[in-house]
């Protein structure tokens, strides 16, 4: 995709660029949850636009050479959301965007949580949660001794961070001072399930203010709105600046963003749409990329 | 596996020098940094216990301490394998094999990658710290992990040659290492082989089949079992995964009579690797000695080796016991 950032040259997207690989991204996982009979919507849609800023904006990465020493690396400690990775993989070129339909399938690369081996571009296996960080800074660790230049990027859904081995990385990122290390909450707010409580349950915020959190733990912390290109870039802007340790992005967001019935909802955790609720969805994408002046 | 096991005449038990295998350990790792840059040491905050210290003072910038949170280490070591770097991982076994099992699952052994998960302290002679501290099942978790080759070494000899073969393999290695002071029963120029058995006596009237530490409690069973004419076999199985089949199903068609002998309990360890295989490729009698389905407790060494029937003496009862089943 010429599309994305190259750092030879200096060249990054525009942020309308940005916004219709967003909208791009969010059609093919409906299509693809949709397709495969399974999967997870609400999580992938909260997190689409973080990735896309990475992969087309932010990371040195190379589709061609996706073992290079150097390259940026990157771990989804949410695997849940692995066809939000998937679908930015393919629309960088690590895989063709047609594979996306054998999400989940037999044999396919595309596992339901993400395979490191299965598919060039994944850094690191993951899906039982709040395992992510702590291999984030052992690469990170791994490229101050190697004198690599590289970063290492880790996206933490704020549910996982309920785990105690994010804290135990957490800790020890910072004890380590790993400024090549940055973190990134996917702050949407809405667990699976949630607490019982007098009205019957509450979904409400699992970890309440984990900027504060990560700050106390020796963390520099920023926060954006996770869905704004422009708020994203620069809080990784911050990110990168940073010197002194590592930093924890706190992107505000919203499970099942960018199509109406989707958006907080938590049934949209793991659903899968009907051809219905996909042609819904389709059209509302349609009518966002036509505001933005581009049609498919 | 095809292994052919080795042939191997022990050192007499008789005078042999006591060596602890955890500070075999600390200076063998010290002599692999010397050859394999890539090598790098991370503790628990264990490492003047597991003998890590010994590295740390001498090679110090390729030690690094992640303090007590095992969890983490297993992931920080699963990041750097990723760079090419092979982490040793120093900390005791529960705290490897059980907290931090599932770590190990996801981002070690499913990766398959090449990290060398070192369990200080194993068995139930751990320095009267009691039962959170000893280890009844990291044999059988280690085991039934696909991918993770598992060795038990009966000395600080085979620990060192061990030690070469973990680096020589390109993925997860559980190494099963023990606290106090062990005779030495092997020569300096053994050779430690992933998966090939090592039969260390010769006999037609019993086989006893032994892992880690407790093969020199098998060899003095044999030379009770000797004193009453009792001819026993031993073969020391220093790999539980690959298993040498072939010295297994061998030395059962020669003898008839099996016996485990492990540090461990009899579910899942080498006895029941041992019973899978001969299920499998030629019923025969057996007897397992090891820990009989219980947790342990604090106690000095020779009061927990009695009260869990792992002394020579179980094994050799153990062996006549099974001569009698056998008829």
């Amino acid at each position: 995709m010429t599309v994305a950032a190259d750092p030879r040259t200096g060249s990054r997207p525009s942020l309308d660029d940005l916004r219709r690989l967003s909208i791009e991204t969010r059609r093919l996982i409906f299509r693809s949850i949709h397709h495969a009979g399974a999967g997870h919507v609400g999580g992938p849609l909260s997190v689409a636009d973080l990735l896309v800023n990475l992969y087309f904006d932010r990371m040195r990465v190379d589709p061609a050479d996706p073992e290079a020493a150097d390259r940026d690396r990157f771990i989804l400690s949410k695997g849940h959301s692995s066809i939000a990775l998937y679908t930015v993989l393919a629309l960088r070129g690590y895989l063709p965007v047609e594979e996306l339909r054998t999400f989940d399938g037999a044999e396919s690369r595309l596992q339901g949580h993400p395979d490191m081996h299965a598919l060039p571009g994944l850094e690191m296996s993951t899906g039982s949660l709040g395992q992510g960080l702590s291999p984030g800074v052992g690469m990170a660790l791994g490229a101050r001794l190697r004198g690599l230049p590289f970063r290492t990027w880790v996206i933490l859904g704020d549910g996982e961070i309920q785990e105690g081995q994010v804290w135990e990385a957490a800790f020890t990122g910072a004890r380590l001072g790993l400024a090549n290390l940055t973190a990134i909450v996917d702050y949407n707010r809405l667990p699976q399930f949630g607490w019982p409580d007098a009205a019957g349950y509450t979904r409400s915020v699992p970890v309440d203010d984990p900027g504060g959190k990560f700050r106390a733990f020796g963390w520099n912390v920023v926060e954006c709105d996770g869905h704004d290109h422009a708020a994203i870039r620069e809080a990784f802007d911050a990110a990168v600046a940073h010197t002194a340790g590592p930093t924890c992005v706190v992107a505000h967001t919203v499970k099942g963003k960018g199509v109406s019935f989707s958006e907080g909802d938590y049934l949209w955790h793991a659903k899968v749409p009907s051809a219905d609720e996909l042609a819904r969805a389709e059209a509302e994408l349609d009518a966002q990329l036509a505001a933005l002046g581009g049609a498919r | 596996m095809t292994a052919a096991h080795a042939r191997v005449d022990p050192l007499p038990l008789a005078g042999a020098e006591l060596v602890p295998l955890r500070e075999a350990w600390g200076h063998e790792l010290v002599a692999l940094a010397a050859d394999f840059p890539d090598l790098l040491v991370l503790d628990g905050d264990l490492a003047n216990s597991t003998r890590a210290d010994i590295f740390a003072a001498a090679v110090p910038d390729r030690f690094f301490e992640l303090g007590i949170a095992e969890q983490n280490l297993i992931g920080v070591a699963a990041g750097l394998a990723t760079v090419g770097f092979v982490p040793w991982i120093s900390t005791f076994v529960p705290f490897l094999a059980s907290r931090a099992n599932d770590q190990i699952r996801v981002v070690v052994a499913q990766p398959h990658l090449n990290v060398k998960m070192c369990g200080g302290y194993s068995g139930i002679l751990t320095g009267k710290t009691g039962k959170t501290h000893q280890s009844v099942d990291d044999l059988a978790i280690f085991r039934a992990m696909p991918g993770v080759v598992t060795i038990a070494p009966a000395d600080a000899v085979e620990l060192r040659s061990a030690m070469r073969a973990m680096m020589a393999h390109d993925g997860p290695v559980y190494l099963r290492l023990t606290r106090d002071p062990s005779p030495v029963i092997f020569s300096p120029h053994h050779r430690f082989t992933i998966g090939r058995g090592v039969l260390l006596r010769e006999g037609d009237d019993v086989g006893i089949v032994s892992t880690g530490v407790q093969t020199v409690r098998a060899l003095e069973a044999a030379e009770q079992l000797a004193e009453d004419g009792v001819r026993a076999a031993v073969l020391h199985l220093p790999t539980l995964k690959p298993l040498d089949v072939d010295a297994i199903v061998r030395l059962a068609e020669r003898t008839g009579a099996i016996v485990t002998a492990e540090d461990h309990s009899v579910i899942g360890g080498l006895g029941g690797a041992v019973a899978e295989t001969l299920a499998e490729h030629r019923p025969t009698r057996m007897r397992r000695v090891g820990w009989q389905d219980t947790f342990g407790e604090s106690a000095p060494n020779d009061a927990l080796l009695e009260k869990y029937g792992l002394t020579p003496r179980h094994v050799a009862e153990a062996a006549l016991a099974v001569m009698r089943d056998r008829g």
